[in-house]
């Protein structure tokens, strides 16, 4: 492992600067992996505005991210600062409503009209 | 490089003795997995902690062999029989 503190830095900073962030591989615009453009999806469907990070194009990133949750996959969805999971939680977590709920709770994302949260 | 599913089951229940593990595979290949556990180890943990606890059993091959592992984690009820 060599992780520098800046690494583990930038990432505490990219947390605490933003509401929501993804670490996917590809962007949300164009994922580059199936797991990661579901959660990226999810996001965009409930109208949850989140900060990207490509790990495709920083491989520092990519193995410091996996080091700073304890982690091993990609990938990793931080809501206020918590880490929520991966695209597996993530989907589970919709279906039961506990996504949702999360986001209400932190003022995220809407609810109206969404076919994905209305029955 | 491949790994075989008694492999991955064999290392899951290495570190879950009780473990139910449903693997199929997403492509040809061997190394793009969906998995399902279930275990009583799962007892009072979080979602994150029970992934934890099966990526812990695959620290192994999880970095190198497996490509991609998507992961379903389920309390064993205690009325199961296990053994009978």
């Amino acid at each position: 492992m060599n992780d520098t503190p800046e690494i583990f830095q930038e990432i505490k900073d990219l947390i605490a600067n933003n509401d929501v962030v993804l670490f996917m591989k590809g962007t949300a615009i164009l994922p580059q992996c199936g797991f990661s453009g579901f959660v990226a999806q999810v996001l965009k469907r409930l109208n949850v505005p989140f900060k990207d990070i490509n790990v495709l194009e920083r491989n520092d990133i990519r193995q410091g991210i996996k080091d700073y949750t304890n982690w091993p996959t990609i990938p990793q969805l931080y809501v206020k600062g918590e880490f929520i999971g991966g695209a597996d939680i993530v989907r589970d977590m919709l279906k039961s409503g506990e996504l949702v709920q999360l986001f209400e709770k932190q003022g995220l994302g809407t609810l109206a009209d969404n076919p994905l949260t209305t029955a | 490089m491949a790994i075989a599913q008694e492999e991955i089951k064999a290392l899951i229940i290495k570190q879950l003795p009780d473990a139910k593990v449903d693997l199929v595979p997403l492509k040809e290949g061997n190394d793009h997995y969906q998995a399902t556990v279930i275990s009583s180890a799962f007892k009072g943990l979080g979602r994150l902690q029970q992934h934890r606890l099966v990526y812990q059993a695959l620290e192994g091959i999880l970095h190198s062999t497996l490509h991609a592992f998507s992961l379903k984690t389920e309390l064993l009820a205690e009325k199961d029989p296990i053994h009978e």
